[in-house]
């Protein structure tokens, strides 16, 4: 960022203007994504139209204004809540979310840390908001949001070694973990000696893409891995208690994350940032421009998903994991690697 | 996927299940000392009387040991109206109008037997004109009930959309009863002697049209809900009602015939409305579980269709009302009239003293012993599934608590 | 996949059972993405509105110069919650030399919105056609006390009761 000001600040300016930007990311993209699919895909896909009025075209602003409301609203406390917890539940959602764009390269020299092992910090810290969900569901002294809570700490161990082995195949094509790496190997990748394109590896790794769509539909509960949540059994689950801007925080971890993972899996397999043939300055300015157009287009599989299908049962959801999708992703990695090997 | 291991399918005694779980079930919790200051037992979740899966104000005591249940207490009657006790206090025209609150989402269907009664005891019957167009707008409400009972059991198993598809198709049908009787929901169209008014101009190539959208409609559900692996993942083999047990405790209508019971009430009851004149077939499937209650329904909802078509075909002509006193008054005498409705055998015991009201009314609806079933059903299944069986024996609380 | 029951076949839409793993999850997405192009059935409510059937009971108008106070409808209504009050006046004789007659004047005619349950035994007991139902139904109040209208209001909704419609065919005209 600094290199794109042209101006030399201390690290201590570099790193506020960075934490700002992060902050300011995941509610734009939590209201982006909920605007645009759950407000407006999800009311077409029903034949309905969604909200059409606040803000004059095509109801934009109602999110702002649901989040408006939620800010006015009286902060509810349930009387046999662990207090502590309870409050500090939602931010632990939150950052998670924000960690994990920490890493996500938005081009060639526009990302907050580029780290070596950044994939593998990615999913790592994704996993973190699990701990916040438990800490709701627990303490909010409900029989609806433990039931929750302990179903989405089922369902972490369930989805993330798939999650975890679906990107190895990119991994090891690519020969780093670092992301900006993967998305600079992907640029410059030909498939079979043609580099017009650069090798997108959604080519070569769908079947890892399509795995990584699965625990990320998983890891961010949505349907049809929407146990935790689960309207019609538990009620919202862990949520159930919280009310105000409490709810409002984890209302925009549900959605940041999806952005995150959205991004995540544009920069894994659609080339993140880059367009062919576009390099340096240009591509830092471009870049940010490019990797929102690949998300969203991932963003949309995730939630064309979520509103056609059913939810699973937990049991289900285990015997997916372990019966199929970890094989499938073994297999992969294996294939990919005898592909490295010989290719 | 895999199959809930129910204990064995075996009819209880009498009594119904206790609540009281034998604590030797937990013996190996308890063996395991993992935790002596938190209570590993199991626990009591209150699901409802508010809760989105219970269609209003059923109440259920699940006791579970993790997930899975041990026992279910279904507690009824927070929304009792008393409409048994009401019947004996009101003219019978005012009593139409009442009853049709009864099963809220099928209320012509809800008329007819009581008029029925009426008629039989008065020794009138309604022209045949009449007595068609009661037929078409019976099926009409059938469809309209199970048009959203196949979108709102995707809801239930956590699938938003198709309720909002089962919301815009009924639409549809209610619309067409609308045009024909004045109300979406409560038509009041019956009369004792035929009926309020005659169609109007224009209507029954409209419910042509309507069918054509039902058709439709039922193939979105199948593409979208039912031939769907996770639905059927949810559904198969989740809450099997045996033959036998259902028949016992008085299971009727289409999750009866989902157990594989030919039996229909349209076509082996007294002969009422126009049922005799129609070309219909009773869906029947052997299995009995959640799935079979869905596809019977979706079934249902096409042969409905079906007979409605061929019912406009063949409306005859004629008056509507037959000749009856301005004060209906109902000669003395008792009868039971027994209809197949939307949600099951629905009847009337009608026991009059020569007034302008019923002495003593006694309503059998459909749903009080559909959910009878429930305590049975629901042992050893998990939580999900719970909202799978509630959401596949479609009951109306109305229609249970009256 | 298990059989469909001895009835599968000739219901569905589908005649064969035998299906590709996956073909249902495809299928349904693609319902999803028909439907999305296919555009909306919302009705934009304030901005436009649905025309409901002529017949449709949305609202009772009083047509008060028919209405000769004779209390049935307030009588037959299920919930009880049409108010009559009246009184009788003397008024000239028709003829001169006639007698005098006695005419029954509505001091009140109030029907409670909120209780009514649009059943129509009122309109349809009247014997003196004043009462008629009118497919008007934006009349909601902030309060359910104001939904309690007199007569003034229910003679003001006379403008919008339709027209009586034709019949289907095969109907008889009843003979009145
Ligand atoms: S419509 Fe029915 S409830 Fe309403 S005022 Fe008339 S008789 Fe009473
Ligand atoms: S029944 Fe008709 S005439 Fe009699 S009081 Fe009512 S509105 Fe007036």
């Amino acid at each position: 960022m600094t290199h794109l000001l042209a101006v030399d600040i201390g690290w201590g300016w570099t790193l506020a203007i960075k934490t700002v930007v992060v902050l300011g990311l995941i509610p734009l993209g939590a209201l982006i994504l909920g605007y645009t699919f759950l407000l407006k895909m999800m009311s077409h896909m029903q034949s309905r139209l969604g909200p059409m009025d606040p803000g004059g075209f095509h109801g934009w602003f109602q999110l702002v204004g649901d989040g408006m409301k939620f800010l006015q609203k009286e902060d509810i406390m349930p009387e046999q809540a662990d207090r502590r917890v309870f409050a500090l539940a939602p931010a632990v959602v939150v950052i998670s979310t924000f960690l994990i764009f920490v890493v996500i390269p938005t081009g060639p020299r526009l990302v907050v840390k580029d780290l070596d092992v950044g994939v593998f910090y990615a999913l790592a810290v994704s996993s973190l908001s699990i701990i916040g969900v438990l800490m709701a569901g627990w303490a909010s002294a409900n029989k609806f949001a433990l039931l929750g809570a302990l179903r989405a700490a089922a369902q972490l161990i369930a989805y993330e070694l798939p999650l975890l082995l679906a990107v190895v195949g990119v991994v090891v094509q690519a020969g780093t973990m670092n992301l900006n790496g993967i998305v600079t190997a992907q640029q410059n990748g030909a498939i079979f000696g043609w580099d017009g394109l650069g090798n997108p590896y959604i080519l070569t790794q769908f079947v890892g893409f399509a795995l990584f769509l699965v625990a990320a539909q998983a890891e961010l509960t949505q349907t049809p891995f929407d146990m935790p949540v689960a309207e019609s059994e538990l009620v919202s689950g862990y949520m159930v208690e919280y009310t105000g801007f409490r709810f409002l925080f984890f209302f925009i971890g549900e959605f940041g994350t999806a952005f995150a993972f959205a991004a995540l899996a544009a920069t894994l397999v659609l080339g993140g940032w880059a367009l062919p043939g576009v390099h340096g300055g240009t591509a830092d300015l471009l870049g940010p421009l490019v990797l929102f157009v690949k998300l969203m287009a991932v963003a949309f599989l995730i939630f064309w998903v979520r509103f056609t299908y059913p939810r699973l049962r937990e049991d289900q959801l285990q015997a997916m994991a372990w019966k199929y999708l970890i094989p499938i992703a073994l297999a992969n990695i294996l294939v990919t690697g005898l592909f490295k090997v010989w290719l | 996927m895999s199959t809930t291991d129910r204990p064995v399918a075996t009819r209880p005694s009498a009594v119904v299940p206790e609540i009281e779980v034998d604590p030797g079930a937990f013996r190996h919790l308890a063996d395991a000392q993992m935790n002596v200051e938190l209570d590993t037992g199991d626990m009591v979740l209150n699901l409802g009387p508010q809760h989105p899966a219970t269609h209003g104000t059923l109440r259920l005591v699940v006791r579970l040991d993790g997930e899975r249940v041990l026992a279910a207490d279904p507690v009824i009657g927070y929304m009792h109206r008393g409409y048994e006790k009401l019947t004996e206090y009101r003219p019978y025209p005012q009593i139409i109008t009442l009853i049709n609150r009864i099963d809220w989402l099928s209320s012509f269907a809800n008329e007819v037997p009581f008029v029925h009664a009426a008629e039989r005891l008065m020794g009138i019957e309604a022209p045949p004109r009449a007595v068609y167009i009661r037929t078409i707008l019976t099926e009409l409400s059938r469809i309209a009930t199970f048009i959203l009972f196949l979108g709102e059991m995707g809801l239930q198993v956590g699938a938003m959309t198709p309720a909002f598809f089962g919301f815009r198709d009924r639409e549809h049908v209610l619309n067409v009863i609308e045009g024909a009787t004045g109300g979406r929901f409560h038509p009041n169209f019956n009369r004792v002697g035929g009926l309020k008014d005659d169609l109007p101009w224009g209507w029954i190539a409209e419910c042509r049209r309507t069918m054509d959208i039902v058709f439709k409609s039922c193939d979105d559900f199948e593409d979208l809900l039912m031939g769907n692996e996770i639905f059927e993942a949810r559904t198969r083999s989740i809450g099997i009602i045996p033959a036998d047990v259902g028949t016992s405790y008085g299971v009727s209508g289409s999750n009866i015939r989902a157990s594989g019971v030919d039996w229909d009430l349209r076509r082996d009851g007294d002969a009422y409305l126009a049922y005799r004149d129609v070309d219909f077939k009773v869906w029947t499937h052997p299995d009995g579980d959640s799935y079979a209650r869905y596809w019977v329904r979706l079934q249902e909802t096409r042969e409905s269709a079906r007979m409605v078509l061929q019912l406009l075909d063949a409306i005859p002509a004629g008056p509507i009302m037959a000749k009856v006193p301005r004060v209906i008054k109902v000669p003395e005498g008792e009868c039971w009239v027994e209809t197949e409705n939307p949600l099951g055998q629905m009847g009337y015991y009608l026991v009059s003293k020569g007034s302008t009201g019923p002495f003593r009314t006694k309503i059998r609806s459909a749903s009080f012993s559909n959910v009878s079933i429930l305590p049975w059903l629901l042992q050893g299944v998990y939580i999900p599934d719970i909202i799978t069986i509630l959401a596949s024996l479609y009951f109306i609380l109305g229609d249970i608590d009256r | 996949m298990t059989a469909v029951g001895p009835s599968a076949g000739d219901g569905g839409k589908k005649k064969s059972a035998r299906r590709l793993p996956g073909q249902g999850l495809v299928e349904g997405l693609g319902v999803t993405l028909r439907t999305m192009f296919e555009g909306a059935v919302t009705v934009q409510y304030p901005h436009e509105k649905e025309e409901p059937p002529t017949r449709a009971r949305g609202v009772i108008a009083l047509k008060e110069e028919n209405c000769t106070v004779c209390m049935l409808c307030a009588r037959s209504c299920p919930d009880w919650c049409i108010y009559i009050e009246g009184h009788k006046e003397a008024r000239p004789p028709r003829r001169a030399g006639g007698r005098e007659r006695s005419v029954s004047v509505l001091d009140r005619f109030d029907i409670d919105f909120a209780l009514c349950m649009y059943c129509g035994i009122c309109v349809e007991v009247c014997p003196f056609d004043a009462l008629f139902w009118s497919p008007e139904f934006e009349y909601s109040e902030g309060s359910i006390a104001k939904l309690l209208h007199d007569k003034r209001k229910l003679g003001d909704w006379m403008e919008v009761v339709p027209e009586s419609e034709p019949l289907e065919v095969g109907a008889e005209i009843k003979a009145k």
